[in-house]
């Protein structure tokens, strides 16, 4: 699985610094080609603030629908990142450093992404500043007794963590970057590098915070993700009052983020060539990772539907028959199918986990969970106790333009960020390989 | 001259002039050791401030931590109690869902903590004395911020002496 030698340190140093240093036409290609659909869905957004929801398909009873459900899929994907680079941090996995990196970008920019759906979702984007507390002239808080205000406490908690565990990191190599460099660029990571040179005490204050933040950003991701869930199950709407679904989201969003986080790798091993670096292994293992992950998201979906079944409640029936065999039942086998099946034999089988079995399972994934959001949010709340509120949803083009442009907005912002910084930290391999080396 | 130092291949090198720098009289805190990333397991000089600065941090940390609850204590209740809403039959200070705010308020509190003692602490955004940049590429660097004069003869010699060693006289970046 390891290659007999591993790269030396100044071959890790130009293989790493190569994409920032060196620029072809195929950067500029890549960046135009997610930059497009970027574009179009600002425009559809400038839209719907310009004549309102009505151009949107949500309306009684449904005014929860595409939106909601890329908010969900996209902080679930958030988990991709600082919580596993934290955990791995914790426990010293040794192959967790070529991959913390990729990992924590996706976080902050998933969560970015994700915390710009309330926004749209407002319909009046620029009046969400009423979601902050301040003494305003009206006197007027917000609810600090509702979800959605416990939402805005975690999600930026866990962003501002997100970011400063993403950044200081990037401190030692900025200074490489700097000391590799000429011109403006070596002034402006100069800048960038706070004055790092890599004293005794820098590394070790770096360290010791590194691991404070560690610790502290778990707990943090864990709460994030429950407290999404408390957005459902503290309503009173079929299906959505349980327990369990802060669990049940928590462990589906480290799903879907470790998925995301494979095909990332899988990308960056492609377009960047750093076979050397994101080894089989490290796949292998988020493979195994991924189908342990699949496993408990199948036994939370048993719970669920299991205990609804014997509790036989007629408004939670109503929703559960509507998924598994009316009019959303080939969504839900499909998402049963990308979530379990797909991902049990591509990764249960020895045979089938490689590269390109983990990147499949991966993409399986990604729509399972992104259709679990769906069918979470929409069956539920078309199908409410009373006949009066049922009702049906249709995603307008306005609405699937906008999510489908939040795929691109991310892969946008990860290549500009491959631009900017070493997507894998140059001094932590370093540091990696020299363990390793007096190890043996 | 504001700085000497000496560039080695090794850590071993490294060791050798930094101990020969303890034997002409230098104080540990006084080396500087530069290295482009963490070496664990080489103890360059061992003056106990590892711990300090460890205990140090965490301290800072929970403090960070007990000023956010203390922020968010303090938001909730002036929040709530200022426009007293009656929701869901709940208490107009309800601890359970205020819980939530302080968690979070708390955990945030720690960790600007701990980047702001970072920060401090390790000087960062603070005018260069003494590097070569020379470290990214590998090198050890062992040197010393404003060497008496009259010494830096004796220091020369005691960096100078490790196999593969690279002498060099004050640097910024």
């Amino acid at each position: 699985m390891t290659p007999a030698r591993p790269p030396s340190h100044e071959q890790m140093t130009a293989d790493l610094l190569r994409p920032l240093l060196r620029t072809t036409w195929r950067f500029f290609l890549l960046a135009a080609v997610c930059t497009a659909p970027v574009l179009a869905g600002l425009v559809a957004w400038a839209t719907q603030a310009y004549y309102g929801f009505g151009v949107t398909g949500l309306g009684w009873p449904v005014y929860w629908g595409f939106y909601i459900t890329s908010f969900v899929f996209w902080i679930g994907i958030s988990h991709a990142g600082t919580l596993i680079s934290a955990i791995l941090r914790l426990v010293d996995a040794g192959w967790r450093r070529p991959v913390t990196r990729c990992a924590e970008a996706i976080t902050a920019f998933s969560l970015i992404i994700g915390a710009m759906f309330p926004l749209i979702h407002l319909g009046r984007p620029w009046l969400a500043f009423w979601l902050a507390p301040y003494p305003s002239e009206r006197m007027l808080w917000p609810n600090f007794r509702s979800p959605l205000v416990w939402d805005f406490f975690a999600i930026n908690t866990y962003l501002t963590g997100s970011l400063l565990f993403l950044a200081l990191p990037m401190i030692p190599d900025f200074a490489t970057v700097r000391d590799n460099s000429t011109g403006v660029r070596r002034r402006i990571y100069g800048v960038l590098a706070l004055g790092w040179r890599g004293s005794s005490a820098q590394w070790h204050r770096l360290e010791t915070a590194m691991a404070i933040m560690a610790i502290a950003i778990v707990p943090v991701a864990v709460s994030v993700h429950t407290i999404v869930s408390f957005d459902f199950s503290m309503a009173p709407v079929p299906m959505w009052q349980s327990t369990i679904f802060g669990p049940y989201f928590v462990a589906g969003a480290i799903f879907s983020g470790i998925a995301g986080l494979i095909i990332a790798m899988a990308l960056l091993r492609r377009f960047l060539h750093l076979e050397a670096y994101l080894l089989p292994l490290h796949f292998d293992n988020l493979g195994r990772l991924l189908l342990v992950m699949s496993l408990l998201w199948a036994y939370f979906v048993f719970n669920e539907r299991l205990v609804t079944y014997y509790g036989n409640e007629p408004s939670d029936m109503a929703v559960f028959w509507r998924t598994q065999r009316l009019s959303f039942a080939p969504l839900y086998w499909t998402m049963v199918t990308c979530n379990f099946l797909v991902p049990l034999v591509l990764l249960g089988v020895r045979r089938f986990r490689t590269i390109s079995g983990c990147v499949t399972a991966s993409v399986a994934v990604v729509v399972g969970m992104w259709l679990e959001r769906f069918l979470i949010i929409v069956p539920s709340l078309g199908h409410k106790f009373l006949p009066y509120s049922h009702g049906s949803y249709r995603p307008t083009p306005i609405e699937i333009v906008i999510a489908f442009s939040t795929f691109a907005a991310m892969a946008l912002l990860y290549v500009l960020f491959t631009k900017l910084v070493p997507i894998i930290s140059i001094w932590e391999m370093k540091a990696g390989a020299t363990a390793d080396t007096v190890r043996s | 001259m504001s700085a000497i130092y000496g560039l080695y291949p090794d850590a071993a090198a490294a060791q050798a002039a930094v101990d020969g720098l303890r034997a002409a009289g230098v104080a540990g805190p006084d080396i500087t050791v530069l290295t482009s990333f963490p070496m664990d397991g080489c103890r360059f000089f061992d003056d106990g401030s590892d711990d300090r600065v460890r205990r140090r941090m965490w301290t800072m940390a929970g403090g960070g931590g007990l000023t956010g609850l203390t922020a968010a204590f303090a938001l909730s209740w002036v929040a709530e109690t200022s426009w007293p809403l009656s929701v869901g039959g709940l208490p107009v200070f309800a601890w359970w869902p205020n819980l939530i705010i302080m968690f979070e308020l708390t955990m945030l509190g720690a960790m600007l903590a701990t980047v702001v003692t970072l920060v401090v602490g390790a000087r960062l955004g603070r005018r260069v004395t003494l590097y070569d940049p020379e470290v990214s590429r590998g090198h050890i660097l062992v040197g010393i911020e404003r060497p008496d004069r009259d010494r830096i003869a004796a220091l020369t010699r005691a960096l100078a002496a490790p196999a593969g060693a690279r002498l060099g006289g004050n640097a910024g970046a």
